[in-house]
């Protein structure tokens, strides 16, 4: 389209530079040089380059600030890890390594360990991902190789939708809706069928690790599903073309030539979610029960890293119970940078020589 | 010589075997299952959307009533009340948060975008921006506490604010950066061919050409933090009452909202069901204006 409008542009302006230069060099440069000042032609462009400076300065201003701006994010990462180390010095100076492996949390007696909200906070994430991720590839492969295309636009948007809905609100859901539904219809259900296992025991009380698990899943769904999908539109179609040119079906089509060209990308956007999940606040203190204890039974009430903050900052007395849970923050920022810093490498390395995403 | 490509032919395939014929099938059973299964998810994940907002718009607009907008809450006990403390308190922390967040966001992805290109420092920030992203919100929070309400000795809006800016940056930054990449570069080459200096050329060609798709990032940005909480537990803290200082504690609906939702009265479920639906129209609301902006965007359909 533009090479054609190109052409035509070109030749008509060809026949006027080109009788130009052969009598123009000796008669032009002479009053090229001399009338300038003069002002023989005072154009309003003219005009306007004279009265102008040069601009470095302004130019260099601009890039300036725009650089210390850009360079303000390193700055606020730097900044939280260092006030976070900083807060919670007295509870790493007290309690060292083995703050992480101690099960203790007794407020009264100044005796802090995170054990319990570990085992909590990987329980919930990880079984939160087995809920979420063979939704979210379903979702992602429905959505980039089956979907009819006017479907494609109104389901992207209401999976997007999922993901402006705040913590807070899943968590008002979570606590009048998906409780009693565990407690009363999931939670016996599950007791009966798999109650041997010993994984659903005890006193269902509806909150606890499954219904927190179950949350968690919703939420970090569409993060995975959306990122899935543009990591799997990354692939060239002639890949697809040629695995069906092969004779392969529609799904050993998708399995041959799109998932295993992007598994690296995927297992990065696994990654992403679960970096999500870890962190995830407000909804799971809703509903996880709340109580640091480690059992094996998914129905039992637990705590997160997260949600130990969110409950028992505000009224924490004394500097170590306060610096106890500064550094369960600091050890949620290190862990979710860790793995949020590999899943983005691992997205970046399969969307990276991706053609501009077409929406 | 040429009877080597003769001997090495392939035999002629039999299409009609029976074993042939059966793997055709499951083949072809395989892919309809699978594309069953995949069906089946994307309606499971629809499900829990379409239950949440139905279930919602029935217990929320029930509640709503112009004593919601009007009234700051009542005490225990009392009928009545509403969150027009809340909803103003929310709109003074955003708008702090906007203030400061979003001049940062776009001039970080300025740089990205206009002086950065190819540069290893821009990948760093990038990067950095990009794990930002996904720190949790919580950790924000206590940061800007032991900053900010440690200093100051108590709580207030204004940390509120600062705690939520953070949280936008990163995000406006790469969509800053992205909506500038698509802009052409012959446009700031015709800009900078007329003599118009580059930070000219940065604000009124690329970042006006891209203005629609900045736009669109900051609302998802903004719409992003106006329904955070945890960050605002310790720094703006809440508030029953009106308060228009910076540098006191100030009210905010998702708080007022989450202390509700784990109260134990009925008269305050309603009303957090309440606070709810405003919070997802107004968070809806601006997520449809970014569609609509983001559809019509001037890069769309022209070059």
């Amino acid at each position: 389209m533009s090479s054609t409008r190109m052409t035509p542009e070109r030749e008509s302006s060809s026949p006027l530079p080109v009788p130009s230069p052969l009598p123009q060099p000796p008669v032009a440069s002479a009053p090229n040089a001399t009338p300038a000042p003069v002002g023989v032609a005072p154009s309003p462009i003219r005009d306007f380059l004279s009265k102008r400076g040069s601009g470095t300065f302004a130019d260099n201003s601009f890039a300036a600030v725009m650089l210390l701006c850009a360079c303000s994010i390193f700055a606020i990462v730097l900044f939280i890890f260092v006030i976070l180390v900083v807060h919670s010095r007295l509870s790493l100076i007290q309690f060292g390594w083995k703050f992480f492996t101690r099960q203790a949390w007794d407020p009264v007696s100044g005796d802090f360990g995170a054990l319990p909200f570990i085992y909590g906070t990987l329980a919930t994430s990880l079984l939160a991902l087995c809920m979420a991720v063979p939704l979210a590839l379903g979702v992602a492969i429905f959505l980039t190789e089956l979907c009819p295309r006017v479907l494609r636009a109104p389901i992207s948007f209401l999976t997007e939708l999922l993901a402006a809905i705040p913590s807070v609100v899943y968590g008002l859901w979570a606590v009048f809706v998906l409780v009693p539904l565990m407690r009363d219809l999931i939670g016996p259900f599950l007791y009966k069928i798999l109650g041997w296992t010993g994984f659903f025991e005890g006193t269902n009380f509806g909150v606890g690790l499954l219904t927190a698990s179950m949350i968690l899943a919703i939420m970090i769904l569409p993060i995975i599903s959306s990122l899935t999908r543009d990591i799997m539109n990354a692939v060239p179609n002639s890949q697809r073309e040629a695995v069906l040119a092969l004779g392969a079906t529609r799904w050993e089509m998708i399995r041959i030539g799109v998932l295993r060209n992007s598994r690296i990308g995927i297992v990065g956007a696994i990654m992403l979610g679960l970096g999500r999940a870890l962190g995830e606040t407000m909804a799971v203190t809703m509903v996880i029960g709340n109580h640091p204890d480690i059992s094996k039974s998914l129905f039992a009430p637990g705590y997160t890293l997260a949600s130990v903050i969110a409950n028992e900052f505000s009224e924490a007395t004394g500097d170590l119970y306060l610096s106890a849970l500064i550094e369960i923050g600091l050890a949620l920022f290190l862990v979710t940078i860790v793995v949020n810093a590999i899943a983005r490498l691992m997205v970046w390395a399969v969307t990276r020589n991706a053609p501009a995403r077409v929406n | 010589m040429s009877s080597q490509p003769l001997s090495n032919q392939p035999r002629p395939m039999d299409f009609e075997s029976p074993s042939m014929r059966r793997n055709t099938t499951r083949r072809t059973a395989t892919n309809y299952f699978v594309s069953g299964l995949c069906i089946l998810a994307t309606v499971l994940v629809i499900l829990p959307l379409i239950a949440i907002l139905f279930y919602l718009i029935y217990k929320g607009a029930s509640s709503l009533n112009l004593a919601f907008f009007t009234h700051i809450p009542a005490p225990v006990g009392e009928a009545g009340g509403g969150m027009a403390n809340s909803i103003v308190g929310s709109g003074i922390v955003l708008l702090l948060a906007s203030l400061m967040g979003i001049p940062i966001g776009i001039a970080a992805g300025v740089y990205l975008a206009e002086f950065g290109r190819g540069k290893t420092l821009a990948t760093a920030v990038r990067f950095t921006a990009d794990v930002l992203n996904g720190v949790p919100s919580i950790v924000m929070g206590i940061s800007i506490y032991s900053l900010i309400v440690v200093q100051q000795k108590h709580f207030s809006a204004l940390a509120g604010g600062v705690a939520l800016a953070i949280m936008m940056v990163p995000t406006i930054t790469r969509t800053t950066e992205e909506m500038l990449a698509t802009v052409p570069h012959a446009i700031r080459e015709a800009a900078l061919g007329l003599g118009v200096p580059k930070w000219r050329t940065a604000i009124s060609v690329s970042l006006r050409t891209a203005s629609p798709g900045i736009i669109t990032g900051c609302m998802l940005a903004f719409a992003r933090v106006a329904g955070e909480t945890a960050p605002l537990l310790f720094t703006a803290f809440g508030n029953q009452f009106w308060n228009f200082k910076l540098s006191e504690p100030i009210a905010a609906l998702p708080l007022q909202i989450y202390v509700y939702a784990i109260s134990p009265y009925d008269e305050w479920h309603r009303l957090a069901w309440a606070g709810s639906l405003v919070l997802i129209i107004l968070i809806m609301v601006s997520v449809t204006l970014v569609r609509i902006f983001a559809n019509r965007g001037v890069l769309k359909g022209g070059s």
